[in-house]
């Protein structure tokens, strides 16, 4: 165990026989302030908060999620705000599992350590480094470990069978698979019993770990999906705002509804 | 220190981790696409080393690119200038009109080979996009390029090229809507795609394999090259100084690689990068102005950046140029200190452009004007055994509507 709050977080779950619900949204979209009112709002329905740090250039993301990153660059969003956002949710939910997502660039640019401190100061329990693959990211992990933060590895439909085993391995509290070929916010185009079975294929190599699935996962295909440990929604939740702001309704009340249907879902 | 080794492909001068000198490259890709690009690396290791395909490779330079591309001596500019003597290496007679053919043909030749019926690509300027569609057409490859929406305004011909050729142009209107924002989501492309279609990164960037399969295919620049300068001058000249233009640095790459090994006293790489408007903050020119280390595009490189990391908007009146990265492997040739990097502005490629067509038969786009911007600047004051060659390896066609606009309508 790397993370007591994340590994307490699954535990919780299984108790109550049902996946973890994972969301995600991006820092600073449309605001601070606004993200921060979401999390507060929705946290009561979610199990582990994913916070996107916003990049210029995120090559892994469809369009919902590019939208917000845009969104929130133009409200001028820095990377402390986005752990001023995860210290003050965390003084208002402490034991919430946080797990950030980044690009690579954006941890070399602040420099690895400088980066890891500023995350554990502000209590977040897990990273996920989209462009920053196995075995390339080994050090890095390492180094998360140390700091008692988990480092989220990710396998896709793509990963060799041996490549798999490794990533295991390596792995800490939760693994991440990537349910289909896509960017964040695709259509699921493959059968919910097809990603299940690779699922279990990752599962049988080792039973503790935890694994959850993302990528075209929304208020549609959840229940489908229900077997796995966790379950992570993000690209509906983008495109939730981006409608909301279109429609001059509220983002905070849109994302609470959308995240309690998601969580009756799988109940 | 950091070296480069003798007698080994500069492509092939990286670590395990892909790396050049430990720091300019690699792969940082999502998951999804580790086994994509290790299918390809294998594929064209041993596509590389098969003599069946070097065969394949040659008959299409020969009998569809049209190789040798001419080396000629511009003897009014050198006239014009005193001291140095100016050459060009008129890569733009290649078919198409520049360099970017040969990336085009071995990436459609890769595809064949791997059982694919769908290729992709990224352009800026739209050589790189048109070249594809040419290839693909040939070869009967279904293609799509992702292009700016910037760059398909400012390069119409060319746009019009690739939809002649059967491809299908998908607009990319995110970000700066030009080069760097067409290559992510040509990648992004890939991602969901990648089980069906081949990519082709149409420059020196991006993940470890794209950078070597192009770099690969433009050295043919160079085998040509040096045959002919030995043709011309029965030995490779005591003072030969070798310049080029670089955006990802295709051109330049493939201009220079066998000439790597010759010490840089007397053979002299000078690379140009795009400086932008006159007084304008907003350049191309990352290893010219100090930019630091950052990822992009999968790689490790020097790049316009921000301080948290975010990638730098640039500006360019060369489509071709304008890109805030630059590949791992000119990095690597900076760092060695094989190569000397510099930039030119807009108006200095104009008027090296204007002053070119005014005086010499050929019409180099505004890609290769710059490093004609270059060699105009030093020529002067080298001395008459001094031998400068330019690789002027795009045609201006593509520029029509902005030179008659900057120029005038009678702009040469």
């Amino acid at each position: 165990m790397i993370n007591p709050n994340l590994t307490l977080a699954f535990e919780n779950c299984k108790l109550e026989k049902r996946p973890a619900l994972l969301t995600y949204i991006v820092a600073g979209d449309k605001n601070k302030n606004m993200t921060l009112n979401i999390l507060k709002n929705i946290s009561a329905y979610v199990d582990i908060c994913e916070i996107g740090i916003p990049h210029n250039t995120p090559v892994a993301d469809g369009k919902q999620i590019q939208d917000s990153s845009y969104r929130a660059l133009k409200s001028g969003i820095k990377l402390n705000d986005v752990f001023e956002i995860v210290k003050n949710f965390k003084k208002a939910d402490s034991t919430k599992p946080t797990i950030l997502m980044s690009y690579f660039n954006q941890i070399l640019q602040c420099g690895e350590n400088n980066f890891l401190k500023k995350c554990k100061s502000v209590g977040v329990d897990g990273l996920i480094v989209v462009d920053l693959p196995f075995p390339e990211n080994k050090q890095f992990a390492d180094k998360c470990k140390k700091h008692h933060i988990s480092f989220v590895q990710l396998i896709a439909p793509t990963t060799s069978d041996e490549r798999m085993k490794q990533i295991v391995k390596h792995s800490h509290d939760m693994i991440y698979y990537i349910s289909m070929l896509s960017t964040t916010g695709g259509k699921l185009k493959v059968t919910p019993q097809k990603i299940l079975n690779n699922y279990f294929k990752i599962k049988k190599i080792n039973k503790e770990k935890n694994i959850v699935i993302g990528f075209g996962i929304t208020e549609k295909t959840i229940k489908s999906l229900r077997r796995a440990d966790g379950l992570v929604v993000g690209s509906q939740l983008c495109k939730g705002i981006t409608d909301s702001l279109k429609s001059n309704k509220s983002p905070v009340k849109t994302l609470t509804k959308i995240v309690k249907s998601l969580r009756s879902k799988i109940q | 220190m950091i070296k480069i080794q003798k007698g080994k492909p500069i492509i092939d001068q990286h670590d395990s981790s892909y790396l050049y000198a430990g720091k300019f490259g690699g792969n940082f890709v999502p998951e999804t696409l580790k086994k994509p690009i290790e299918d390809l690396t294998k594929l064209f290791n041993k596509l590389r080393r098969d003599k069946k395909f070097i065969k394949e490779r040659d008959y299409y330079f020969k009998n569809y690119v049209g190789t040798p591309t001419s080396f000629i001596k511009l003897y009014n500019l050198s006239h014009q200038l005193g001291g140095a003597q100016i050459y060009a290496k008129v890569v733009s007679e290649a078919n198409g009109g520049a360099h970017k053919i040969y990336n085009a043909i071995v990436h459609a030749l890769i595809c064949k080979h791997a059982g694919k019926k769908y290729i992709i690509g990224d352009t800026g300027a739209g050589y790189a996009g048109k070249m594809l569609s040419m290839a693909a057409k040939k070869f009967g490859l279904k293609c799509k390029i992702f292009m700016g929406t910037k760059d398909m305004a400012r390069q119409k011909p060319n746009c019009d090229a690739i939809r002649a050729n059967g491809a299908e142009i998908i607009p990319v209107d995110s970000g700066s809507k030009t080069l760097v924002d067409a290559v992510s989501e040509c990648m992004r492309y890939w991602v969901s795609n990648c089980d069906t279609t081949h990519m082709c990164v149409g420059s020196t960037v991006g993940p470890n394999i794209f950078i070597k399969i192009c770099a690969w295919s433009t050295a043919q620049i160079s085998r040509e090259l040096i045959v002919q300068i030995k043709k011309e001058f029965g030995k490779i000249p005591k003072k030969l100084k070798l310049i080029n233009c670089v955006g990802g640095g295709s051109s330049s790459i493939g201009f220079w690689n066998s000439f790597m090994d010759f010490n840089k006293k007397q053979v002299e790489f000078i690379g140009v990068e795009a400086g932008g408007p006159k007084n304008s903050k907003l350049h191309a020119a990352p290893l010219t102005n100090k930019s630091k280390i950052g990822i992009l595009h999968g790689a490790a490189q020097y790049v316009l950046q921000d301080k948290e990391g975010q990638i730098s908007e640039t500006q360019s009146i060369s489509a071709g140029l304008d890109y805030p990265g630059v590949s791992p492997l000119h990095c690597f040739l900076k760092d060695a200190k094989r190569a000397r990097y510099t930039s030119a502005t807009d108006e200095e490629a104009l008027a090296a452009y204007k002053l070119v067509a005014s005086m010499e038969k050929i019409r180099p786009s505004l890609e290769p004007a710059h490093a004609f911007a270059e060699a105009i600047k030093i020529a002067p004051r080298l001395s008459q055994d001094t031998i400068i060659i330019v690789n002027s390896c795009g045609d201006a066609k593509k520029d029509k509507f902005i030179l008659e606009k900057r120029l005038g309508k009678n702009h040469d």
